[in-house]
């Protein structure tokens, strides 16, 4: 497997799923909207936090209203992360490496970034909206399923498998940073049905919120669904299922020294942690040292598998 | 109303599926009484329908515009396929296999003795100020004395019926992944028609693609390593070089791809290190592929692939240097190249060709410029000619002042009143004139697409059937006469 190739397909993987993943935000952000009483708005500036991409916000829209966020995160050409960009991303990425996937999946992904692209402006308004999403949500799922059903479980699988979790593991625990501080004002947070709703939302994003309920408890409380959404080791959107995950692919590989060593650090780091028990600043610093490890693992499996950056212009 | 063929008139023009006025040519009757038993509108939703095929099936090509860059645009696709009899076939497979057969002992000869010019067949002078003839390349013994492995010849049928040869591209041609893809929607769109024409079947291309690229491997092992070496996604040929490494299961490499080490063997740069490629299928041009020997500003390239090749450490589809022979000037040349190496007459007739680097042929040329087809010696896709009966008298005064500057790059041909097709134009069909590229593959044998890429004037009256400049294709059916 050609490292450019490599890189491409991990790049391609993570960028549908970072689409799904924003898609699912916004889409669980609109339906609580319509949950909150009369004169409370949660606010939508925080799903602006979670992607990171604050200041790239600020450079093009004022007031992180309804309507501005919604266009930074769906259609926004400007905004890295927007899912018209990380589908246009990832279909660059696959266009590239199209000899070693499945013929169907590029056929997919290239009808999901022309739908999105056709009917972006429907997406924006507060009636099509929904629709939009879940096609994009539909459509990435499809993709992905569709790599899981026909793909060779060569070298190019495996990266295919760290992208999507390593993403998938990053998503999580910034929907978890981001979800368990800015939703409401601390005031009203004491209102028990609101914690709830807010508890339940995070669920939702990540569709954890029906295993939840059938595996770890009826009520929706902070320390279980925080214990779920790290700990638990079966529900595919957990921190540590993802990073397992990696694990596992990244096993298939060969020299994979050094990048497994951050994995282990990764999975140790979750193991001694007991989130349930944790405040939340402490939290917030634990989430942070598990973003920076899924940094440094990242930045390994470049230095690993990736292409050497191009040599500098010879006579330099 | 059903779709008559009563208005249709390709005037004089030779029309591949009508012989006159309302008289379908014997091969044809069957697919124009399909016309007639559609409905207003049915033609338009199956071209509508192959569109969509092709939009999602992402048959793409990429254009340079302008104003918005490189863009990637849907490949042009006309439903109403070109029908060739088999028993026409059989000598045009004939002809192109003799005819590549002559160019590579050409090309060889060239390399080594250069016997054609020491016998005054072909002048001294044409070689001198060849662009592509590679002063590196002279003396290397590629296996089997083979350098052009793929060549797509470009196929003209003028008013009264004659197919003539109107170039060899010999260098990267392009375009057979489209013929594949063309047949894939066809079957779609006419299913019906299928049964009953039974079209000898295209898809066994990649196969004896994949053979004779794994015959150039120095390694003699059961599987080679065969990369195709691609200049990357902005190329406007990319698609096909995804879809060709697709369909022989070869890497599709990028020039960063790959490095030449010590040993002069040629590696690729993978997740579990360097891995040694036996055989490239370059679709990168000469001037491109060795920054060490040809441009040292590629980075298209590879360091050190041409001392790779010379080695015998890898097989190299087409050879450095083999575009020596597709020079419009050269070809001019080819009738006699035929007769000197085969000593056979030609198969497919080259459509007479004036050489301005001779003072006679020149003034010829000069005298009657409103009449004749100017093309550069060196220049591909239709850029850089002139359509004299379409041109206007500034054009002309700009052509004769090139011709004058620089006589050995131009040839001047007849406008040939080239043949048409009847093609979808709205809800019903007019003609549009069509040439056709059948691609040869040369290894240990020679083996000839079945049919090739029919490409289409889109745009009524037009000649160039370019695909950067309005042209589509269509299927094109090889078909047994019953």
């Amino acid at each position: 497997m050609l490292s450019r190739v490599a890189e491409n397909i991990y790049w391609l993987s993570r960028y549908v799923e970072r689409a799904e993943n924003t898609a699912r935000l916004v889409r669980v952000n609109s339906n609580l909207v319509l949950d909150t009483p009369r004169g409370i708005t949660p606010g939508w500036q925080p799903l602006v936090d979670i992607t990171g991409l604050l200041n790239e916000f600020r450079s093009v829209e004022r007031e992180p209203n309804e309507r501005n966020v919604v266009r930074f995160l769906i259609g926004d050409a400007n905004n890295p992360g927007s899912i018209l960009s990380s589908l246009a991303a990832a279909r660059e990425n696959c266009r590239t490496v199209r000899e070693v996937l499945p013929r169907s999946s590029w056929e997919k992904l290239n009808e999901l970034y022309l739908y999105a692209k056709e009917h972006v402006q429907t997406g924006l308004t507060k009636g099509g909206r929904d629709g939009f999403l879940n096609q994009i949500i539909a459509g990435s799922q499809q993709f992905t399923g569709l790599l899981a059903s026909v793909m060779y479980r060569d070298a190019a699988w495996q990266f295919a498998r760290l992208g999507r979790n390593l993403e998938r593991a990053d998503m999580t625990t910034r929907i978890i940073d981001v979800r368990s501080t800015d939703l409401f004002p601390d005031d009203l947070l004491e209102s028990r049905s609101l914690d709830t709703l807010q508890w339940i939302s995070v669920l939702r994003s990540l569709s954890g919120y029906q295993s939840y309920r059938r595996h770890v408890a009826i009520r929706v409380s902070r320390p279980d669904v925080l214990g779920f959404l790290f700990h638990d080791s079966v529900f595919p959107r957990s921190v540590l299922h993802c990073i397992n995950a990696v694990d596992e692919g990244l096993g298939e590989l060969e020299n994979t020294g050094v990048a497994m060593s951050s994995v282990h650090g990764l999975q140790r780091k979750l193991r001694q942690t007991k989130v349930a028990e944790l405040s939340q600043s402490s939290l917030h610093e634990f989430i942070d040292e598990l973003q920076l490890g899924i940094m440094k693992l990242h930045s390994r499996l470049v230095k690993a598998y990736f292409l050497p950056p191009m040599p500098l212009d010879k006579t330099a | 109303m059903p779709i008559e063929l009563t208005e249709y008139d390709p005037g004089t023009f030779f029309d591949e599926m009508m012989a006159g006025k309302n008289r379908a040519r014997p091969l044809s009757k069957e697919l124009i009484g399909l016309f007639r038993r559609m409905n207003d509108g049915d033609l338009a939703e199956r071209q509508a329908a192959a569109d969509l095929a092709i939009k999602e099936m992402g048959i793409t090509f990429t254009v340079y515009n302008e104003n918005e860059g490189m863009i990637d645009r849907n490949w042009p696709f006309d439903i109403v396929p070109r029908i060739i009899a088999k028993q026409e076939w059989d000598g045009i497979e004939a002809g192109l296999e003799q005819r590549v057969r002559a160019l590579n002992l050409f090309i060889d000869d060239l390399y080594h003795e250069q016997n054609i010019i020491k016998d005054g067949v072909f002048p001294s002078e044409v070689l001198a100020e060849s662009k592509n003839f590679r002063q590196q390349c002279v003396g290397v013994n590629p296996p089997q004395g083979v350098w052009a492995h793929i060549c797509g010849s470009d196929l003209v049928r003028d008013t009264d019926g004659t197919l003539y040869v109107l170039e060899d591209n010999l260098r990267v041609p392009s375009g057979v992944s489209y013929m594949l893809e063309n047949r894939l929607v066809t079957k779609r769109v006419f299913p019906e028609l299928f049964e009953s024409y039974a079209p000898l079947p295209v898809g066994d291309y990649t196969t004896q693609l994949y053979e004779m690229l794994a015959s150039l491997s120095p390694r003699k092992i059961k599987r080679p390593s065969v990369a195709v070496l691609t200049p990357g996604i902005y190329n406007s040929a990319y698609f096909e070089h995804a879809y060709l490494a697709m369909e022989i299961g070869a890497e599709l490499v990028e020039g960063r791809d790959l490095c030449v080490e010590k040993d002069d063997c040629v590696y690729m740069r993978t997740v579990s290190g360097p891995r040694r490629v036996d055989v490239i299928y370059r679709r990168v041009d000469d001037e491109f592929i060795d920054p060490e020997v040809f441009r040292d500003d590629s980075i298209l390239g590879v360091p050190g692939l041409l001392r790779a090749w010379k080695a015998g450490n890898v097989g190299l589809a087409n050879a450095p240097g083999a575009g020596v022979a597709d020079d419009k000037v050269v070809y001019a040349f080819v009738p006699e190249i035929i007769r000197y190496y085969l000593g056979e007459e030609p198969g497919i007739p080259n459509v007479p060709t004036y050489r301005c680097m001779y003072a006679e042929e020149r003034d010829f040329v000069l005298g009657h410029i409103e009449q004749l087809v100017i093309k550069p010696a060196n220049e591909s896709g239709g850029y850089g000619m002139l359509i004299g009966p379409r041109s206007t008298k500034a054009e002309r005064k700009q052509f004769a002042q090139l011709i004058r500057r620089n006589p050995r790059n131009y040839i001047a041909q007849p406008t040939l009143g080239i043949s048409t097709v009847p093609t979808v134009v709205g809800q019903g069909l007019e003609p549009r004139h069509v040439d056709l590229r059948p691609f040869i593959l040369s290894g240990r044998k020679i083996s000839v697409t079945t049919g090739g890429l029919t490409r289409v004037a889109l745009r009524k009256g037009s000649l160039v059937v370019n695909s950067s400049q309005g042209g589509g294709s269509k299927d094109t059916w090889i078909v047994e006469s019953s």
